[in-house]
């Protein structure tokens, strides 16, 4: 084994430079406090590493329980392949998730508070103890790669033998805290812009996170294959496409039908940003969801992938909507974030995309690539190459 | 008995001595600087507030099922029998849902302090619940007085009765947020005094429950669909290797 210096380019800078912001950002935080770190204020109290980090987050991570239902329960053996990263990306996810509010915080050290201090009433208790057990059902589910890797094969057999009741109970924890989140904003009858408020908000979050889940499990088997020189599944991700569509239709007409059923059409004529954001999030669901139905848009790589690409930011904007744009006006007061708090946010992306490179390195990942688990002994080419991909 | 204020908009002449004598109570600096910011804030808990001629007082309105008391996820909030929604300092961490969530919002957070910030707000005086609250003990003109809820109520109504061309004829606090114990009275329409019209009249934590009452159904009807579709679809893949193993039949 040899230690090379890792060769400079173009993504590594970038990675390197994003590293040294949110250290330069995490040193900010923790001797100016929130009020040195962040723009927050008694008027507007979350900001994004509440709305991005922790609401697109936890989103972006539903691969995980989505594709655990559909190949462990639903048992559509095929799907396999896509699987173990899906599950990756989500026990990451939400490992960041975690960092993202030992930031948020005021007092992050009473992080463990809500295990032994309960409210059955709130929400946030609610998403404090799914989140806390679904990171540990994830873990479990993650484990067995671990166990391979090193060939312990014993409790390999054991964790087999439990894994069909970790994975209901990640589709239940999944389903519970992805609707949750929509029922954070229930209470916020009045200062919520009624083009978000709705009382399915619980129902859209938990829909728009199935689609979210089979988007970004496209997202990452064309960003593995183009990291990793590995084959696209592709028929698997035409498959995937193909129930990305009708789920992402349900939603697209379930948002429009509670639009008009509770007659907000009306607040797009009001002058002001929330009009404007509210149209350019609609148009990234609804191009993406036409667009999927057409059989050329699945037929092509490219295509297919900047269609998923699209929806995934709408996705995001959803989220930023209901939590920043929507909350604006009844607070009387504009929020923009921080220097700080960008650069906390891009830091915690771009270590998610280095270690999930490196466990794609390390841990038999990809299984159904023939078992070569790629590079067991740190032989191709180390470092952050995962954010190469992104460039394309 | 539960604790009350009632505040009376057209009798209150602004002096300010109500916010004076609430930042002596929480040991808060208080200098003409901070007597002319009119907004409530962590080093400020009442604010009086210039309309033109009419004044109008901000404070914590101790909701009947206050909202920060339903979301906070680790109980740092009460409301006590006594009528004040009060703060528990040691549970909170500090996710400040309890602000987001206000509808009037009133809680604020020390922000600048980094080791041990915190979330204040007036409590209505839980410390002293023999005697009126002190911001009622020191008005000079009786415009904010303590009570009981019905019984300032009462005595609210007979003002406007009384002098119809001096109110605006209604109550704030009756049915705002599902009741709050703190009341207001006012000349102008209340938006025109500093409150929002937008504040839902019915009780907000109840929006919170229509969700959070399917938990227990989503796990135990979740649970036994996904494990009927999984044992289904292993029962099936079961039958199918038996028979392929060479027709001996498929035991029990």
């Amino acid at each position: 084994m040899k230690l090379a210096m890792p060769r400079i380019t173009f993504w590594r800078v970038i990675f390197a430079a994003i590293m040294l912001s949110g250290v330069a950002a995490s040193y900010v935080r923790i001797t100016a406090g929130l009020a040195g770190s962040t723009n927050l204020s008694d008027e507007f109290p979350w900001g994004i590493w509440v709305g991005f980090d922790v609401l697109c987050g936890v989103g972006l991570a539903a691969g995980g329980f989505t594709l655990a239902a559909i190949v462990h329960i639903f048992n559509l053996e095929e799907y396999k392949p896509v699987v173990r990263p899906a599950i990756l990306t989500a026990f990451l996810g939400y490992m960041l998730v975690v960092v993202a509010l030992m930031f948020d915080l005021g007092r992050p050290w009473r992080i463990w508070h809500p295990l032994i201090m309960w409210n059955p009433r709130s929400v946030m208790f609610e998403v404090g103890w799914c989140v806390t057990l679904y990171t540990t059902v994830l873990f479990l589910e993650f484990f067995p790669l671990v166990l391979e890797r090193f060939k312990l094969t014993r409790a390999h057999k054991v964790l087999k033998g439990v894994m069909p009741l970790i994975i209901v109970a990640g589709v239940i924890l999944s389903t519970l805290h992805q609707s949750s989140l929509g029922s954070l904003y229930l209470i916020m009858k009045g200062k919520l812009h009624p083009l978000w408020y709705t009382p399915l908000m619980p129902l859209m979050f938990y829909i728009s996170a199935i689609a979210v889940g089979l988007g970004m499990t496209i997202f990452e088997s064309w960003h593995s294959a183009k990291a990793f020189g590995r084959q696209l599944e592709w028929p698997l991700i035409q498959k995937l496409s193909r129930m990305l569509a009708v789920v992402l239709s349900l939603y697209v007409v379930m948002r429009l039908f509670d639009v008009t059923q509770r007659g907000a059409w009306g607040y797009l004529e009001q002058p002001g940003w929330e009009s404007k954001l509210f149209m350019l999030e609609m148009a990234m669901f609804i191009v993406p969801a036409l667009l999927l139905f057409r059989e050329k848009t699945r037929q092509n790589p490219t295509g297919l992938y900047l269609t998923v690409v699209v929806f995934l930011l709408g996705f995001v904007t959803n989220r930023l909507n209901v939590s920043l744009t929507g909350m604006e006006a009844s607070s009387g007061v504009t929020y923009i974030p921080k220097w700080t708090e960008v650069a906390v946010t891009f830091s915690i992306i771009a270590a998610g995309f280095a270690i999930f490179r490196l466990a794609a390195q390390h841990l038999p990942v990809f299984e159904a690539a023939g078992h070569e688990t790629p590079a067991a002994g740190g032989g191709s080419r180390a470092g952050l190459a995962a954010v190469n991909a992104t460039g394309d | 008995m539960a604790r009350a204020i009632l505040y009376d908009s057209v009798l209150c002449v602004g002096c300010r001595q109500c916010e004076g004598t609430c930042s002596e109570r929480w040991k808060l600096p208080y200098d003409e600087k901070i007597a002319a910011e009119e907004k409530t804030s962590a080093h400020k808990l009442t604010a009086v507030r210039t309309h033109g001629e009419r004044f109008s007082r901000k404070l914590c309105m101790h909701c009947l099922d206050p909202a920060c008391v339903s979301v906070c996820p680790v109980a740092a909030f009460k409301k006590t029998e006594a009528g004040p929604v009060v703060y528990l300092e040691d549970r909170c961490m500090g996710c400040r849902y309890c602000m987001t969530a206000c509808p009037f919002q009133v809680p604020s957070y020390t922000w600048s302090e980094i080791l041990a910030p915190k979330v204040t707000k007036c409590d209505m005086c839980s410390d002293r619940l023999k005697e009126p609250t002190r911001c009622s003990e020191v008005c000079p003109t009786e415009s904010t007085i303590t009570g009981e809820r019905e019984e300032l109520i009462a005595k609210a109504r007979e003002r406007i009765k009384e002098s119809p061309g001096s109110y605006y004829p209604a109550i704030y606090g009756i049915e705002e947020a599902g009741g709050t114990s703190v009341l207001m009275l006012s000349a102008a329409p209340f938006d025109q005094i500093g409150f929002s019209k937008s504040i839902p009249k019915e009780n907000l934590p109840q929006t919170t429950w229509a969700a959070l009452q399917h938990i227990p159904n989503i796990v135990v009807s979740g649970s036994a669909l996904m494990g009927g579709i999984y044992w289904l679809n292993n029962r099936k893949e079961e039958v199918a290797r038996a028979e392929g193993e060479g027709g001996e039949g498929v035991k029990s």
